[in-house]
């Protein structure tokens, strides 16, 4: 019988008891976690390659030199444009192509999502440069501090706490865009559901709607403390900068 | 030298030209700021710009330390000329010139001290000790040493702009520029800020201030320069300026900074 | 590159175009009254309705649309639940873009200056009458460049219906590659319809930006 095609309260009862009865079947459980750690890896592996990479893109961004300026502006603007998922796909098609090498779904992840979270990180890095005062550069460049020493000892410190909000947030992002990784065959934490799903077919029909449930509640677990964390920083930066 | 304040001062010729401008101008595009401004600022004198608002006192002050971009004109340093168009070579100048601004322009995530420190030790690379050496003695004299390690929020206005000019006087620099300094402080915080200028004047630092203190001016200016619309209109001494102005406009601003009378 | 490939998948490519057109404005236009709604609801402070708005935002902000899709469109039938694959992503990038477009209203009423209400209320206006003329017209206008930000995300954020097998762009660039392996052509028609989207609103948004900068916005 097809547990779907007619749903009474019984049925629905007792077909839920049993499908949340997977979860905790064998190591299933430690199997799912150890899939959000892959993913996890590779959010932090792209952040750690990103951001620094960024933080530089942002600091070019400011300099007097139009075509340096430019070239940045359209290399944000690309990853702006296309959809992370399509630049998931070109790295993984063009990437093994150009070079002529095998490269893993995690490499290939770790640099559509390094260089996306580069351009991102570019951008916040710049608004936060170019929100710090004009008097304040003025009085830098009064002491006699040349573009670096501006840059170090003016603009970065006074604008740093208006940044790291913004990059959590971009990380929280990250984080559940791996959720896309599967369509690159990495064995991710959907990619650990889904096997579990399978292999439980016959006798949980209705393992999908646990399994999905649970990895949902994963990545809010790991993301909303994240998105808190940015909003408090969030209002703390601004009353600091009115006061 | 017992005075921190005079240090490397080169209070020797009192009458030989520290800075010397010649025909000055300043644009932005069709707009004219300043037209043909010269003048020269003897070592160890005082020269005080006045001038109705949008006058140019201020952009004027900006073109001596290269914060502002001059479409023509000279600018001759301590008797060598400047390459104007030269960021560089203003990088290197700003180092003594000092600067005040009208806004607290203290960094506000520095303490008191490591504002004071930054661009003797980062800029001149100056030594550590010798630098720390010179703060005491400066922040003694303004008598703020209790507040080296407080962050700038902790200041009155007063305060901040004391610590911005001993930060300017760190440097060491031949020339000192005042933009308006007290124009955003409240009235009992401009006298404490006033009195250490009037003392950096008695000290023979060269200065070049542009204020709307007129009692101030008449009592710290050698020199008083009255700027209209971007032209030096009279230049004198500050006796002459303030008891007999020559032009209608001179007077006329006179007579609006006169303080109303009660009566 | 092969133009004659291209222009082989070009009709393809042009219906999935109208499909990511038609689902990503649909998607806007709900996620845009459902996020207005969310916002007044907590700019009101409406009981129970402003919690559900804090909820509902809270849980579609911090949780990834793949997962959102899969547990709509694989794990309601399981339990006896079925929903169509075009219902699954309208519902999900709606609610998702409106937890999103809460925030952008929230942050145009939130940026309107004290001293406007507090002249409201000097002048006598009653609450509705401030909302009516102070608040909605002004706090609409300052939301208008992140409505439009998030627009943006919508579209971008539609690839991901390609899990459900909508057919739309992503989903037809990767069938088209897993049958005939032209990856270079049918990735260069993907990225090329995304741009002829994406830089006209991208170009308006910067085009808004601006505007608000400079705070020329007409607020009537």
């Amino acid at each position: 019988m097809d547990p779907s095609a007619l749903p009474d309260a019984l049925s629905l009862a007792s077909a839920t008891s049993r499908g949340v009865g997977v979860l905790v079947a064998g190591d299933n459980v430690t199997r799912l976690l150890e899939g959000l750690w892959t993913s996890l890896s590779i959010a932090g592996l792209a952040l750690l390659i990103g951001v620094p990479l960024g933080v530089i893109l942002g600091a070019l961004r400011i300099t007097r030199n139009p075509i340096v300026r430019g070239v940045l502006r359209v290399y944000l603007e690309f990853f702006r444009i296309i959809p992370t998922l399509v630049v998931l796909f070109l790295a993984y098609y063009i990437l093994p192509a150009e070079f002529n090498v095998q490269v893993s779904g995690p490499t290939v992840a770790v640099v559509a999502f390094g260089l996306w979270v580069s351009a991102e990180t570019s951008d916040t890095v710049r608004g936060g440069l170019v929100s710090v005062p004009d008097h304040q550069i003025d009085a830098g460049k009064a002491l006699g501090m040349n573009d670096v020493q501006l840059l170090w000892h003016v603009r970065l410190p006074q604008s740093i706490n208006l940044m790291i909000p913004a990059t959590i947030n971009l990380a929280t992002r990250v984080i559940k865009t791996t959720s896309l990784l599967l369509l690159i065959s990495v064995i991710d934490v959907v990619t650990v559901g889904q096997q579990i799903m399978e292999a439980n077919r016959m006798t949980h029909p209705d393992a999908a709607f646990w399994v999905y449930g649970f990895i949902f509640l994963l990545y809010f677990i790991v993301c909303w403390p994240l998105a808190r964390l940015a909003q408090t920083l969030e209002k703390r930066a601004k009353e600091r900068n009115n006061g | 030298m017992d005075d921190p304040t005079t240090a490397n001062l080169h209070a020797a010729d009192p009458d030989s030209v520290l800075l010397s401008v010649r025909h000055l101008k300043k644009a932005y595009g069709e707009h004219t700021v300043l037209s043909d401004v010269s003048f020269d600022v003897p070592k160890g004198k005082v020269v005080v710009l006045l001038g109705p608002s949008g006058s140019g006192k201020s952009t004027l002050i900006r073109c001596l330390n290269g914060l502002e971009s001059i479409q023509g004109g000279e600018i001759v340093f301590g008797g060598v000329p400047v390459d104007t168009s030269s960021e560089k070579e203003w990088r290197r100048l700003r180092t003594s010139i000092g600067m005040v601004f009208q806004s607290y322009d203290l960094f506000p995530n520095l303490t008191v001290a490591d504002n004071i420190r930054l661009a003797p030790l980062k800029v001149q690379k100056r030594p550590k000790a010798e630098v720390e050496r010179q703060m005491d003695a400066l922040l003694g004299d303004v008598r703020l040493s209790q507040y080296k390690d407080a962050l700038p929020r902790e200041l009155s206005g007063g305060q901040k702009q004391r610590i911005a000019i001993v930060r300017a006087l760190a440097m060491n620099p031949r020339l000192m520029l005042f933009d308006e300094v007290t124009a955003s402080l409240d009235p009992e915080m401009v006298r404490e800020v006033l009195e250490l200028m009037l003392r950096l004047a008695r000290r023979h630092m060269t200065m070049i201030v542009v204020t709307h203190e007129m009692e101030f001016a008449r009592r710290v200016a050698d020199t008083v320069m009255f700027l209209d619309e971007g032209r030096i209109l009279e230049r004198g001494s500050a006796h002459d300026f303030f008891t007999s102005p020559a032009t209608d406009r001179a007077k006329g601003f006179l007579e609006s900074m006169a303080p109303v009378s009660d009566e | 590159m092969n133009w004659t490939i291209v222009a082989h998948s070009l009709p393809l490519f042009a219906r999935a175009f109208i499909v990511t057109l038609r689902l990503s404005a649909i998607s806007v236009v709900l996620a845009t009254v459902l996020g207005l709604a969310l916002a007044l609801f907590r700019e009101y402070r409406i009981p129970v309705l402003s919690q559900a708005s804090t909820a509902v935002e809270e849980v579609f902000r911090n949780t990834p649309l793949l997962i959102q899709l899969f547990f709509l469109y694989y794990g309601f039938p399981s339990i006896g639940i079925k929903l169509t694959a075009s219902f699954c992503a309208v519902f999900g990038m709606s609610v998702l873009g409106a937890a999103y477009m809460s925030g952008a209203f929230q942050g145009g009423f939130g940026g309107i200056p004290r001293i406007q209400i507090e002249s409201a209320r000097a002048l006598g206006l009653s609450t509705p009458q401030m909302i009516r003329y102070v608040t909605l017209p002004q706090g609409l206008a300052r939301s208008v460049p992140a409505i439009a930000a998030n627009a943006i995300f919508i579209v971008k954020e539609t690839s991901v219906f390609t899990v459900i097998a909508i057919p739309e762009l992503t989903n037809t660039a990767r069938d088209l590659i897993g049958m005939y392996y032209h990856t270079n052509e049918y990735l260069f028609e993907l990225v090329v319809s995304y741009a002829i989207i994406l830089i006209p609103m991208s170009v308006v948004l910067t085009l808004l930006e601006r505007r608000v900068r400079r705070g020329s916005f007409r607020t009537s």
